[in-house]
């Protein structure tokens, strides 16, 4: 049914689409790590309360989230372009990408940060912890299970977003699924493509939860 | 006598929500000895948490002073004040440990903070787990601990750093009766052998009975009354000290008929079996409504409440039994 020049371009695919899921979901945690801690810490009853940064980057978040990811591919167009000189390909697609889901990820961090006991906070700060210390090592140390958790969901998210800039350009499975099994009427392909997408995302999901297992020094 | 470790003025906090604002604390002024072992009491809501935690800052105050060794706190720039913090360890009711952090690295904690070598953090680690006697659990994660080693933990943690004072706020609320025994006996060996003074807030009257030296009762956000813990629970003065001090069985109300006397046994008194020999002087059988007499090094301790018989000759040589061996009797009716 397949040829090898099939296989080989599946694979490809394959390699394509984690690289991209990869590359976006680090520099999504790089960009959403700083905006998720701020989100915690600069809170009304946050460590280093500042209510009107908070107020702002909760709006940025809000409307950067609600773009449609397709809609908000084609609006940075300009913007990939001067980032990696083209807007077609795996690069390009990592510029849109990072841009939908950093404020994904933010929001993920923000959720597993609020889960740390505010009584350990108190705890580190009755011991003279400045706002730094506290966040190095008491936030992200304990909230570290969850927050592996939340990256295999964002991977997931990510890889999602990847299949569907296929549509508009972008490369990996996302686009032979398009290419072959929407415009060529190949179901079969179409079909691999999808298999290959499950077999990806599981892995993923399941990387993510042996990790968050790994981690949690409080199951016993 | 020396100026007190930790002297508070007129201190308030006041709470403040959309459209009420509520006094938490009003006029506090307590002054706190070096060695102490002081105690707070109060009812849920009094406002005890609130006051500990104006000590070290957890909650900025409203107004007035909390001094330490001299130095208003609440003026203290934040960097001072995170120095001072180290001076003033601090335990919770919940523990408060790093969970995902073993003993070992949890007392290791304050030290990393202050930038402690890591070698010589673990050595002071596995002295202060020694101390609390944990030193087999030191790579126990908090979640294989039970209640009482994990306040052990938090003990050894808080005494890390050398601080001159220990805060608990409610230390021993979540443990069973054996264990918040121990922990209260730590408490005190602590103060005894480091010399530190503690601060123990608690709603519990034997936790303050057990080890402190003064107490003061906390009210709808005031002091009630403080003092040495002999004096304010035996002699309360104030309305809400007596509610504070006196069990529900002796609510006035509450008593029965005829004459009801109070004795307070303030460890002067011997072994002497006192009540049977008052019995066995007046001829007439007494009834005991209350009694919560300790034993403490070879002296009587507590309170115990009577009800005496009607007749007047009996009583008066009840009264004259009583005074002749120091003891006084208080009327309950006419409190
Ligand atoms: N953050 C807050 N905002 C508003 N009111 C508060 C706040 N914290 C405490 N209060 C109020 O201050 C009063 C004292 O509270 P506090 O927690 O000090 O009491 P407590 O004596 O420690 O009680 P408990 O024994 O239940 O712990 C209560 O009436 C409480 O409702
Ligand atoms: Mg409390």
């Amino acid at each position: 049914m397949f040829d090898a020049q099939m296989i080989a371009m599946l694979w490809e695919g394959v390699v394509d689409t984690i690289y991209m899921t990869v590359v976006s979901t680090f520099l999504s945690y790089v960009f959403g790590m700083v905006l998720g801690v701020l989100l915690v810490i600069c809170r009304r009853d946050g460590i280093w309360p500042r209510p009107v940064l908070y107020g702002v980057l909760d709006v940025v978040v809000n409307l950067t989230r609600s773009f449609p990811f397709l809609i908000l591919m084609i609006a940075v167009i300009p913007f990939t372009r001067f980032l990696v000189g083209t807007t077609i390909g795996n690069n390009a697609t990592i510029v849109p990408l990072v841009i939908a889901a950093a404020p994904f990820v933010a929001r993920l961090i923000e959720a597993s940060l609020l889960e740390v006991d505010s009584g350990v906070v108190e705890a580190a700060q009755s011991m003279g912890a400045s706002t730094w210390q506290i966040i190095a090592k008491v936030l992200l140390p304990e909230a570290l299970p969850s927050l592996l958790n939340g990256s295999a969901v964002a991977a997931i998210t990510i890889l999602g977003y990847s299949a569907m800039s296929g549509a508009v350009g972008g490369g990996g499975l996302g686009k032979l699924a398009i290419m072959y099994g929407y415009n060529r009427y190949q179901t079969d392909i179409m079909f691999a493509t999808i298999v290959l997408l499950i077999i990806i995302v599981q892995l993923f999901q399941m990387l993510g939860n042996w990790a968050t297992k790994r981690s949690d020094k409080r199951l016993f | 006598m020396a100026e007190p470790i930790i002297s508070i003025r007129g201190l308030e906090k006041k709470f403040q929500s959309k459209n009420s604002e509520v006094y938490a604390l009003k006029g506090i002024n307590l002054d706190i000895h070096q060695g102490d072992i002081f105690g707070i009491i109060g009812r849920s809501g009094a406002g005890k948490s609130t006051l500990v935690r104006c000590i070290n800052m957890l909650e900025r105050p409203t107004g007035g002073q909390v001094l330490f060794e001299g130095k208003d706190l609440c003026r203290l720039p934040e960097c001072d004040l995170r120095e001072a913090r180290r001076s003033m360890g601090m335990i919770f009711q919940q523990f408060n440990l790093l969970m995902q952090r073993t003993a070992e690295e949890n007392v290791c904690f304050p030290l990393e903070l202050t930038g402690t070598p890591r070698e010589t953090a673990r050595k002071r680690a596995a002295e202060l787990l020694e101390l609390v006697g944990l030193s087999k659990r030191a790579s126990s994660y908090p979640s294989q601990l039970s209640g009482g080693q994990k306040q052990r933990v938090a003990i050894a943690r808080a005494l890390a750093t050398n601080p001159k004072v220990l805060l608990c706020d409610e230390a021993t609320s979540a443990l069973d009766p054996s264990t918040t025994a121990s922990i209260l006996a730590l408490i005190k060996d602590i103060n005894r052998r480091l010399g530190i003074t503690a601060v123990v807030i608690t709603h519990e009257m034997s936790v303050i009975e057990k080890i402190c030296s003064h107490v003061a009762i906390i009210a709808g956000g005031k002091i009630a009354e403080t003092g040495p813990v002999e004096e304010v629970f035996y002699h309360p003065r104030t309305e809400a000290a007596r509610t504070m001090v006196m069990p529900e069985a002796l609510d006035p109300e509450r008593l029965p008929q005829g004459r009801v006397v109070r004795i307070v046994f303030t460890g002067s008194s011997s072994l002497e079996p006192v009540i049977g020999n008052m019995i066995l002087d007046c001829g007439r059988p007494l009834s005991i409504l209350y009694s919560d007499l300790r034993e403490i090094d070879g002296a009587v301790c507590g309170q115990m409440v009577l009800q005496l018989p009607d007749d007047a000759e009996a009583c008066e040589r009840i009264y004259a039994f009583a005074a002749s061996r120091g003891l006084e009797l208080e009327d309950m009716k006419h409190v």
